[in-house]
């Protein structure tokens, strides 16, 4: 019986700078040496089947990236093994954080997250002034961004994706070599249109500059509550991985 | 010594591709600085995804990282973005690995591969902080030290770079490491002229500054030693045995997209096929090959250890490779491990026998096979000695488009020596015939017809043509568009003419390019292999404020009795050999591989106590004359021969 795993993983420390693609590139390659068997698209060109959510900006962070892979045959019975190899087998930086077997009927990651929430390191103005443009913009009806695709410029509202907004403990700001940072934690919505930090950032003024953004959750939520991607799954394994992020950064 | 990570990474938001200056690949080291070590800094003057493959600098890399008393980081061309935000920030060139700056090294050791990189080279000098003139360095400042195909003429960059090493770099570096190591613990009050005397005391080491350069008007009259501690000649290195040398151990594998990104393997080193337009087959002769069952034993570990599931096996002509089946199969059946597996072949032999054991193989993406005809006639063929006949050609692309294949590609040279324009509209004739023999197999079969423009390189018997203007490369490859237009199926496809001028110019200039090559940089002229960068314009400009012409340099042939710049260098190959290979090329006279056929004489083997480390004493099936094409140049296509799914 052909079984889907879920993993949850990091993208801690320089690598951040890596694409999506050059991220799928890493986990097929590290897939490959951990021996564990992943169907095959059908086609010309046959591709392992793995399926990655929410794409992850090139230059953000994440504690929390998930990827869904097909396998040819069940599950090993020794998740947290499976979970500790493709760690060491991975680049560092990258490192599995848990593993779940998904039941028949889960949908994909692309389909189902709504939410992600997003730790974000700003420069450029005062803790105070950014509080106030934080506010600013949350009162706002309709917070305007103005876009590229395919080749044609327009404009969209991003206001209805922001879930929430606000300052966090100020003592996790640092004297950077640009100046003092303050970070921001936010919320925000897959729907209507996804909300990218930049954006985000951008929108409470020229003079604020991203310095890092940091995902820290996904959430798929139904019946009115909020679920991480995992739960769904029928047998799970938590690792943590505690050194992650010191080892990357 | 401080990381300058810090610094660096508020740069990489804003510029394109970022994962070119983090490091992180799987196989590097991040070694420790200290005492007795000599920090070598090796860097490839391109950007990251065309210098990361390069097998020589991972081989230099590893070598260097196992010894005790040297370590080495590696550096690449920040790219024009990046490097504009490195100056806007004051960052120097910095290593990849612990992100030092470039002038915490003691050498810079760069690899040369092609002749359009000399003007980045200059930059990344001024970039790290170091006086681009080797003259002006003094004993605080690092070496500057090159390998690389083109140090067969280094005189363009003899301003520039304190030592250049010809020939394989295995053995030489590690004479050379203790060579700087010794010197660095003399202490303070050492002087830079004694480690240049010693690093010139060392076989295939050649300094510049040791050297006197004289003329007459326009013409190189000669190069000598200054003082009589130097060679009169400095013969290049040759590694005897492939096999004592099974690295990379620990291929690089790049956390983001690069040219080659899959495991290679060297099958082995060196050609005898003779194309008389083909440097690296001439200065890497004799052949050397390595035992099959060391091939097989570094694919097994290099797919284990790296995850790849593509192996190219290369060489200057893979085909050639005595156990060229026996690997392919053992690959593809699984005896190099349990994972489906590709092989790549980044060199095909022209001939059917080829094709169909590629074919054998494979069974899947199957899109495009290139062959490398080079010539458009038989006649063009001989005066190259390219010998393919059109029987083998129309053999070869038969096989392949019966076996499935639906787009050839065909690699085409023009500007040869004593070609006529009939010689150029056999290219499109070819090609022409070449779709004809699709359509017995599919409805709209592709030929691709790639030209590039011809440049003579020293130490080839073609060392004293005279290269085809940028006008005339021009009108030829008109006549080519109209010889194709309305033909379905071919498609024309060609290098830029004032690209191949210039390179002319840097392949076969003496010291006096020098300056031009600085004049082109001062004015922002790098990057010169990209066409985006590229402007014919800065060369012309820099040309004439030297005084130099295109003429003299490049489109004048030259005569058997005048001074080359490169004379008093020796890839092993005696220069009458070359003369007289020049000689049967304008009577268009052949000459066979002297692996199956007795030896001429090049010099490559019988004065170096020498000889071809080959398998098989017999040519493989099939006969008929290889591609021996330059790899070092890259883009050309490989060919891809992937195992059936069921194939296991
Ligand atoms: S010395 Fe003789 S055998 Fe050796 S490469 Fe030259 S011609 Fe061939």
């Amino acid at each position: 019986m052909a079984e889907r795993l879920r993993f949850r993983f990091t993208k801690l420390g320089k690598i951040r700078f890596t694409s999506q693609r050059d991220v799928a590139r890493m986990w097929e390659r590290a897939l490959r040496r951990s021996g564990l068997e992943i169907a095959l698209s059908q086609g010309f060109n046959p591709r392992p089947l793995l399926a990655f959510g929410l794409a992850l900006p090139t230059g953000a962070e994440s504690l929390a990236e998930y990827l869904d892979a097909t396998l040819v045959g069940s599950a090993p019975v020794e998740l947290v093994e499976l979970a500790d190899s493709l760690s060491s087998l991975l680049p560092e930086g990258l490192a599995v954080s848990g593993v779940g077997v998904l039941p028949d009927a889960a949908g994909s990651l692309q389909q189902e997250v709504t939410s992600c929430t997003w730790e974000l390191e700003v420069l450029g103005v005062t803790a105070t002034e950014l509080a106030r443009r934080v506010g600013r913009l949350l009162d706002a009806p309709s917070v305007s961004v103005r876009r590229e695709r395919k080749g044609r410029i327009f404009d969209d509202d991003l206001r209805p994706s922001v879930r929430s907004l606000g300052l966090l403990d100020p003592a996790q700001g640092a004297n950077t070599v640009r100046g003092q940072s303050t970070w921001l934690g936010a919320e925000t919505a897959t729907q209507p249109r996804g909300v990218r930090p930049r954006e985000l950032v951008e929108a409470l003024g020229t003079e604020v500059v991203l310095a890092r953004a940091r995902r820290t959750q996904q959430w798929i939520e139904h019946d009115g509550a909020r679920h991480e991607p995992l739960e769904a799954s029928a047998r799970v394994a938590d690792v943590t991985a505690p050194h992650a992020i010191e080892r990357a950064s | 010594m401080a990381t300058l990570w810090p610094s660096i990474e508020p740069l990489l938001d804003g510029v394109s591709k970022p994962a070119r200056y983090i490091g992180g690949e799987q196989g590097a080291t991040v070694p420790v600085h200290g005492e007795g070590k000599v920090a070598w800094l090796v860097i490839y003057p391109d950007t990251y995804e065309i210098g990361l493959p390069n097998q020589g600098l991972q081989i230099l890399y590893e070598l260097l990282n196992e010894r005790p008393d040297a370590l080495a980081e590696r550096s690449y061309a920040p790219w024009l973005d990046m490097e504009a935000a490195m100056r806007a920030a004051g960052v120097p060139l910095f290593s990849v690995e612990n992100h030092l700056a470039a002038r915490d090294f003691d050498v810079f050791a760069f690899n040369l591969s092609a002749e359009l990189v000399y003007t980045n080279v200059v930059n990344l000098i001024d970039l790290a902080g170091v006086p681009i003139h080797a003259a002006a360095r003094t004993a605080d400042d690092p070496l500057v030290v090159a390998g690389g195909h083109c140090t067969f003429n280094p005189e363009p960059l003899a301003d520039f770079v304190d030592a250049f090493v010809l020939g394989d770099g295995e053995e030489v570096v590690g004479e050379m490491n203790e060579v700087v190591r010794d010197w660095l613990a003399t202490g303070a009050g050492r002087s830079r002229p004694a480690l240049l005397e010693a690093f010139a005391s060392l076989e295939g080491v050649y300094v510049p500054s040791l050297y006197g350069v004289t003329y007459d008007g326009p013409r190189l009259t000669s190069v000598t030693p200054r003082t009589p501690q130097v060679p009169e000649r400095v013969v290049k290195r040759t590694i005897a045995d492939l096999a004592e040398w099974p690295y990379p151990k620990r291929q690089l594998v790049p956390l983001t997209e690069v040219v080659h990104d899959r495991l290679n393997v060297e099958v082995f080193r060196g050609c005898t096929r003779g194309c008389r337009f083909c440097q690296a087959g001439m200065i890497t002769r004799p052949v050397r090959e390595r035992p099959a069952t060391q091939v097989r034993a570094m694919i097994r570990s290099g797919l284990e250890r790296t995850g790849y599931d593509e192996v190219a096996l290369t060489s200057l002509s893979t085909a050639d490779f005595s156990s060229i089946e026996d690997t392919v199969a053992a690959v593809v059946g699984g005896g190099c491990g349990d994972q489906r597996v590709s092989v790549s072949l980044p060199s095909l032999r022209v001939d059917a026998f080829t094709v169909t054991t590629a074919t054998q193989i494979a069974h899947a993406r199957r899109t495009g096979l290139t062959f490398a005809p080079e010539g458009g006639t038989w006649r063009m063929r001989r005066v190259i000695n390219k010998l393919i006949t059109e029987e083998d050609l129309y053999g070869a692309v038969d096989a392949a488009f019966s076996n499935g294949w639906r787009r050839v590609k065909l690699y085409f040279l023009i500007g040869l020596p004593t070609e006529r324009d009939e010689d150029v509209l056999g290219i499109a004739a070819l090609a022409r015939r070449c779709v004809e023999i699709g359509r017995r197999h599919h409805r709209a079969p592709t030929v691709v017809a790639s030209v590039g423009g011809f440049v003579p390189k020293a130490h080839t018997p073609f060392q004293w043509f005279g290269q085809d203007s940028a006008s005339e490369l021009r009108r030829k490859i008109n006549l080519l568009k109209d010889a194709c237009r309305g033909a379905r199926g071919v498609s024309l496809r060609w290098h830029d003419p004032e690209a191949s001028v210039a390179e002319g110019l840097a392949s076969r200039g003496d010291r006096r390019m020098g300056a031009v090559i600085e004049r082109v940089w001062r004015a922002g002229g790098t990057f010169q292999e990209w066409s985006e960068c590229f402007d014919l314009g800065r060369w012309e400009e820099a040309l004439a404020a030297e005084g130099l012409s295109f003429e003299e340099i490049a489109h004048r042939e030259r005569s058997g009795d005048e001074v080359l710049p490169w004379d008093h260098l020796s890839a092993g190959l005696h220069k009458d050999f070359l003369w007289g290979d020049w000689q049967d090329a304008l009577a268009q006279v052949s000459v066979e591989d002297c692996r199956w056929t007795p030896c001429y004489d090049c010099g490559a083997c019988t004065d170096a106590g020498l000889e071809h480390v080959v398998a098989s004493t017999t040519p493989p099936a099939g006969g008929s004359q290889g591609t021996g094409q330059d790899l070092s140049a890259g883009g050309r296509v490989p060919v891809h021969l992937v195992s059936a799914p069921g194939d296991r």
